[in-house]
């Protein structure tokens, strides 16, 4: 579903270029668990918010469920990342004067649908991720799992086929760290596509296809079959 | 987006910031009522002046001597042109829209009544004076219609002259000398005030063949008509200048309506209220500005946010939108609070100083709020367009 061929992103930093992706080829299918590991600066997040249409290729073309997004327009893309992708971050990126169910219906918020529909919608994200006695409260109420449990709730309130997760675990504690990795790992098995980026070898082995980038490259790609399966 | 979602976001971001938010509104406030205000104040003197004026009716036309195509005191009176006379006054009661005419002469003569003295404004005028100006007698009569050549010696004296030389006595009947001359009271004018600072009141009114004898005057300063209601403008300025020009063989004499009159000072007075206007529109550039710096303070805080909300799949066009609504809210509502303030200082205004007139009109008002939104659209679009085109890679970043 999600197919780049030969993507090249460069950056240009003084009067140097930076090749931050350096002639990616990468397929992947619906309902894959990917992580991509590598040390800071090797492309990793690039090739994310490339993936999440956040950022555009220089050269190459990517193709999405056999649309090619590098024609999109501006809108077409912004209506692709509402109804086909979601997002996690490491910093959660919760809007701090929205309540957890208003941060969770933002999506739907932006694409118009009536507060009825919402309503329901919100109702089962909260119950999926055992938020309702959380809902009106602000982010600042929250513990940090909770807040990244919100987050993934608002990535996925639009049933997206891509789930990027940038470091989902980088801020959290071992415990809820564990906690987030469980519920992406339900949510995969139910058959979204999960992308995380990550730093972390543990959640790296948990996935059953893993990247490896080096300076813009992919430098290896395995699969692994789990164990537990 | 549902409008009702738009409003309620940015309602929401407003109210994060309540004091920032507050005082953001309330320099557009302050613009706002600074504007009301001020043009309340100049609306209020427009009224006033025009009242001033139409108070002798719109139906009046004045002829002086001398041709002049502009405003201003016709030099005419002390010029080579045939003076206006008696005569012309005369042969202008037959045109047929006439109603009444009257002939004026003024001059500053001592007045010595009652064993007092004063010296005051001496109207040389005609028994219909009170008919074409709207000013009614008080106490027994007006000059009654003599002989226009040979006048008696009759004097009316306004209603302040009346009251220094006779205090509360009776003046009708009594003796009083004009200029030296002897001449007897049969009538006191009512009260009429003050006219742009001329004291109606201060006068005294004789014969007009006598006012010019007492001046030494061979022609009137201005003759006045009345017509009849619904006759149409033109047709009287035509009809009276055919007669005059036919007297004196060429056209040396100017008329004015009372319609001109009100043009000309409604324009005057049109500019001064929209100098007034722009004085208040500074403080709202101020409260413009004010606005710009706070939407771009808060485009810079809020970067993060507006990239989590491309990510989420906000388009350039809504994002740009939930700022410019922001700084639109902040100064509609900033406008209304200021036209509350505005109008409510009005108010005051006229309760404390009630010779100050102050009239504050809907469309202004009407006028006033949606410039307060076009402020605040404007002063938002840098900001809103700032926050649209961010990179949401870049956006996400920050922290």
């Amino acid at each position: 579903m999600i197919k780049l061929e030969q993507i090249h992103r460069d950056f240009q930093v003084g009067d140097q270029t930076v090749h931050a992706l350096d002639d990616i080829n990468l397929e992947i299918t619906q309902g894959e668990y990917l992580s991509v590991m590598g040390p800071s600066g090797s492309g990793k997040s690039t090739l994310l918010n490339l993936i999440g249409m956040l950022d555009h290729a220089t050269s190459g073309i990517y193709t999405l469920n056999g649309q090619n997004v590098t024609q999109m327009d501006e809108h077409q893309e912004a209506e692709t990342r509402n109804r086909h992708i979601g997002f996690v971050f490491q910093a959660f990126h919760l809007i701090p004067r929205l309540t957890a169910a208003e941060n969770i219906e933002l999506p739907l918020v932006l694409a118009g649908m009536s507060p009825a529909e919402r309503y329901q919608r919100v109702e089962q994200a909260l119950k999926a991720m055992n938020l309702i006695e959380r809902a009106h409260h602000k982010p600042d109420q929250l513990s940090g799992g909770q807040r990244q449990r919100v987050a993934i709730a608002r990535a996925t309130i639009t049933e997206p086929a891509v789930l990027l997760a940038d470091e989902p675990t980088g801020n959290l504690d071992q415990k809820s760290g564990q906690d987030v990795i469980d519920t992406l790992e339900t949510l995969n098995k139910k058959g979204i596509t999960l992308i995380v980026v990550t730093h972390d070898h543990h959640l790296g082995d948990r996935s059953h296809r893993s990247l490896k980038m080096v300076d813009g490259r992919i430098v290896s790609d395995r699969s692994h079959v789990q164990a537990e399966t | 987006m549902l409008t009702r979602d738009f409003l309620s976001l940015t309602g929401r971001s407003l109210l994060t910031h309540k004091l920032r938010s507050f005082l953001t509104m309330l320099g557009i406030s302050v613009g706002i009522a600074a504007v009301i205000i001020l043009t309340s104040i100049g609306e209020g003197l427009h009224k006033f002046i025009l009242s001033e004026f139409t108070q002798f009716g719109t139906t009046l036309v004045g002829i002086n001597p001398g041709k002049t195509d502009t405003m201003g005191m016709s030099m005419g009176v002390f010029g080579t042109e045939r003076p206006l006379s008696i005569e012309d006054a005369q042969a202008m009661k037959r045109l047929s829209f006439v109603k009444s005419v009257v002939g004026l002469i003024q001059g500053n003569a001592e007045v010595e009544g009652n064993n007092r003295t004063r010296r005051t404004t001496v109207y040389g005028t005609g028994t219909e004076f009170p008919d074409v100006f709207s000013m009614p007698v008080q106490r027994g009569q007006f000059l009654p219609s003599d002989n226009p050549f040979q006048p008696r010696a009759l004097a009316v004296l306004g209603s302040k002259v009346k009251q220094e030389l006779f205090g509360n006595d009776n003046p009708v009947g009594q003796r009083i000398r004009i200029g030296g001359d002897r001449y007897r009271v049969v009538g006191v004018m009512a009260s009429k005030g003050q006219v742009l600072g001329f004291d109606l009141d201060d006068t005294v009114y004789i014969p007009l063949a006598r006012g010019l004898e007492m001046f030494n005057r061979e022609g009137l300063m201005e003759i006045d008509v009345l017509y009849h209601e619904g006759t149409r403008e033109d047709t009287v300025v035509e009809g009276i200048k055919r007669l005059l020009t036919a007297r004196h063989g060429r056209e040396d004499f100017t008329i004015t309506t009372q319609q001109q009159m009100m043009d000309v000072l409604g324009n005057i007075l049109d500019i001064i209220t929209f100098a007034v206007a722009a004085i208040g529109a500074i403080s709202l550039l101020v409260g413009a500005i004010g606005i710009i710096t706070i939407m771009t303070i808060s485009v810079s805080e809020r970067t993060a946010e507006i990239g989590l909300i491309r990510a989420l799949g906000a388009r350039h066009g809504q994002v740009m939108m939930l700022f410019l609504g922001e700084a639109v809210v902040l100064s509609a509502l900033g406008g209304c609070v200021g036209l509350v303030f505005g109008i409510g200082l009005g108010q005051f205004l006229t309760l404390v100083i009630p010779a100050l007139p102050v009239h504050t009109p809907w469309s202004y008002v009407v006028i006033a709020e949606i410039s307060a939104a076009l402020i605040g659209l404007v002063a938002g679009v840098l900001p809103a367009r700032r926050a649209a085109r961010l990179d949401p890679v870049e956006a996400l970043r920050n922290e």
